[in-house]
């Protein structure tokens, strides 16, 4: 009998050892991506690498450049997200090896890197000559660090317009006429009425979210969180804690649905209708379109307003770090990737917002529409959004920071039954935590 | 000559004069040295790996912690045990302390006792033992990202089907985000689900190797079933408990990727909008590879440690004290 019940011991903890294994394996299988063309000897052509997140659309850019330069050969290394793809980059940023050629870097990350600018190179000296004219001015600034060395060239961007569900407006007897809507979106004050008026009428929220209202408002300051010395203006830019309490105060009017922006439930959002008017930076349409489903299409509108003016959220910029052993030709490249031309390629296959001056004026943009939205000619509606933006907002160090961090969450904290007192003390703390 | 010598009289000096199966001295002190140093020479390899992995960065990380060292830091500044006093003067450190003790009191608790009874059924005489063994194993072996969003997306405030069930049933929706003690149990159910089927496995196998004499005799003299778990099964369990105990201590007060996928952000560290679910293991991520203060993380990292080995050894002794 103990031989038998030592044997049934043994097939437990097989078996058990067999499922383990079975899950290293998958874990394995899951998390292999070794970046191939490493092991090639160094002899002929020169080899470079280039490091872009989620999609920027440059296969076949890649492939063409390569087609023109026989000399280069080329690696694309591509991360699903933006999150891991900047945490890794500040890590081997950090750590002095191990970054791509040309590394993609994203506008909200900016203020991590900018004040690490002596790793990067400076693209107006070691790049092609005279591109500044290329980019929208404020693009191109922004790619600029304080001492105004140029460590990035500007791909996309995220031009700002409002999203507006109209079928629950006329549910709510308001008018949604472009010229109604434009007055109802002329500015913040203008908006939150609007909203007072629908959420009276409806009980319906009216915007998704107060961190993604807010975020918007404090990004159209003259300085965001940190002064252009970094210290912190949380509290000395009266204008912030202003803004603070418009959004709050909207939402504890019951403006907000109280979602977490990218989260599932902000997704199922989408689909039930349960927020009436959406910040709407151009890529925000794919999200839209795909969240809402097609059982919303043609209930979503783009207006062609933001309340005081313009904005911008998202867009990316292509540096060249000092740890490249080919920094002239991956300069090279990544000045021929940002050029128009280029840009309205990536544009046509990813709907990456165009940078670029001349790309926003090339007649395939300017007339390009989504029937999802209706008729609107949603290219020529953001590039005119684009162009109401005047200058790029100072991201000091933390800046970004403390926008995921500290003011999100302490707005979500708000939405989940703080008072917006409470939740502005605590997003003062927070921030005075995180720079020190 | 030597034969004569041999036959007359075997002397001191002939012993030494016949070496042929004699093993020269070098080589005597070879196989002596083999005996006595090869063992270590073949655990040597973990020791070694041990030392590259754990116990190095174990101790480097001791030296960081009494640095102001931000990411990246050319020159980090010497600070003593300054991050150690800011430590225990930091209300986010004792939250995330708080939150990860009950958490861990969550899900621990529960799942030995669960994982006992499962072991017992398991146990028991049912067709086909091998895939229940396996089907309590499978949450294991699934992906632990999967499992964090799935739970993530039942335990949704709005839309979750949990509330929903709830609803039906007539009671009040709760907000698993917002609420600090319901989301500790959200998350201490995510725990539980993947771990009480591993423990409930290795409790069987020790169950397994418990003499079936005693509880025969047990059954002879009468006993109940009640009274053969409780007066047999149970006592003899101890060292297995004792390590399922120790083992789920040290997981439990690490946790970290369940809280950090719970979060309705996408990939925030923030464990909720006032930190209501944030581990110390997350905040010290967060800390690091956020904040970019290394000294301090490597501080709170230090001080996780000794309290899982607190911890750990309080609960190996209140284990050992209780199942007697």
């Amino acid at each position: 009998m103990p031989s038998n019940e030592g044997h049934e011991v043994r097939r437990i903890l097989t078996s058990a050892a067999a499922i383990g294994l079975l899950a290293g394996m998958t874990a394995c299988g899951g998390s292999s991506e070794t970046p191939s063309g490493e092991g090639q000897a160094p002899s002929g052509p020169i080899e470079l690498t280039i490091a872009t997140f989620t999609e920027f659309g440059y296969e076949d850019l890649i492939k063409e450049y390569e087609a023109g330069h026989p000399n280069i050969k080329i690696t694309h290394r591509k991360t699903g997200q933006g999150g891991p793809h900047h945490q890794d980059m500040l890590t081997k940023l950090t750590a002095g090896s191990g970054l791509a050629d040309v590394h993609a870097l994203e506008e909200g990350h900016i203020s991590t890197f900018i004040d690490k600018a002596d790793k990067f190179n400076d693209l107006n000296e070691i790049g092609p000559k005279d591109l500044q004219s290329r980019w929208l001015p404020w693009k191109y600034d922004g790619g600029k660090a304080k001492d105004g060395k140029l460590i990035g060239y500007g791909t996309d961007i995220g031009p700002l317009a409002m999203c507006v569900r109209t079928d629950l407006l006329q549910a709510a007897n308001m008018p949604t006429d472009p010229a109604s809507l434009k007055t109802m979106l002329a500015t913040w004050d203008s908006y939150f009425a609007a909203g007072d008026q629908f959420t009276r009428a409806t009980g319906k929220a009216w915007f998704d979210s107060s961190s993604q209202i807010f975020n918007a408002m404090v990004n159209q300051l003259d300085t965001g969180y940190i002064n252009r010395d970094d210290s912190l203006a949380i509290e000395s830019n009266t204008k912030i804690k202003q803004a603070w309490d418009k959004v709050t105060g909207a939402a504890k009017r019951g403006q907000t649905a109280k979602l977490t922006a990218f989260s599932n439930e902000w997704n199922s959002g989408f689909k039930q209708g349960a927020f009436a008017t959406k910040t709407c930076p151009s890529w925000m349409l794919g999200v839209v379109k795909k969240q809402a489903g097609p059982e919303n299409a043609g209930k979503w509108a783009v207006v062609e307003a933001f309340p005081e003016g313009g904005g911008n959220w998202g867009g990316s910029y292509l540096t060249v770090p000092k740890q490249s052993k080919h920094p002239k030709e991956a300069a090279e490249l990544a000045a021929w990737l940002t050029a128009p031309e280029q840009q309205l390629k990536a544009f046509k296959t990813t709907g990456n917002f165009p940078s670029q001056v001349k790309a926003m004026e090339s007649p395939e943009l300017l007339a390009y529409t989504d029937e999802y939205f209706g008729t609107t000619k949603v290219g020529e509606l953001f590039a005119n959004q684009a162009r109401k933006v005047t200058k790029a907002q100072y991201k000091g160090p933390r800046d970004g920071q403390i926008q995921e961090n500290v003011t999100s969450p302490a707005l979500a904290a708000v939405e989940q039954g703080a008072s917006p007192e409470d939740g502005w003390k605590q997003a003062v703390d927070g921030a005075k935590k995180l720079v020190r | 000559m030597s034969q004569t010598t041999a036959r007359s009289a075997p002397s001191k000096s002939d012993i030494a004069v016949v070496p042929p199966r004699r093993p020269s001295p070098w080589r005597d002190r070879l196989s002596r040295l083999d005996v006595k140093a090869s063992p270590y020479l073949y655990i040597a390899p973990f020791f070694l790996v041990f030392g590259v992995v754990g116990l190095f960065p174990l101790l480097y990380t001791g030296y960081v912690s009494l640095f102001d060292w931000e990411l990246g830091d050319d020159n980090p500044v010497f600070i003593g045990f300054d991050n150690y006093v800011e430590l225990f003067g930091d209300d986010q450190f004792y939250k995330t302390l708080t939150n990860t003790v009950s958490i861990f009191l969550l899900s621990s608790g529960p799942q030995i006792v669960i994982a006992v009874l499962l072991a017992a059924l398991l146990n028991a005489r049912l067709r086909m033992p091998t895939a229940w063994r396996v089907g309590v194993l499978l949450p294991y072996a699934a992906s632990l990202v999967a499992i964090g969003i799935i739970f993530a997306n039942l335990f949704g405030p709005n839309y979750g089907l949990v509330n929903s069930v709830f609803e039906l049933l007539g009671l009040d929706r709760v907000d698993w985000q917002a609420n600090r003690f319901a989301s500790h149990i959200a998350i201490a159910i995510m725990v539980n689900w993947r771990w009480t089927g591993y423990n409930a496995l290795i409790i069987l196998a020790a169950m397994k190797a418990i003499p079936r004499e005693i509880y025969e005799a047990a059954w002879v003299d009468g006993a109940s079933p009640m009274r053969r778990f409780f007066s047999i099964t149970l006592p003899l369990l101890r060292p297995t408990l004792i390590f399922v105990v120790v083992t789920s201590t040290i997981g439990g007060l690490q946790i970290f990727t369940e809280p950090k996928l719970f979060d309705a952000m996408p990939g925030s560290n923030n464990g909720g909008s006032t930190n209501q679910f944030q581990t110390v293991t997350l905040y010290m991520y967060q800390t690091a590879f956020e904040g970019q203060h290394f000294g301090y993380a490597s501080a709170t990292a230090w001080v996780l440690f000794l309290v899982i080995l607190v911890i750990a050894s309080l609960n190996f002794l209140l284990t050992r004290r209780l199942v007697r």
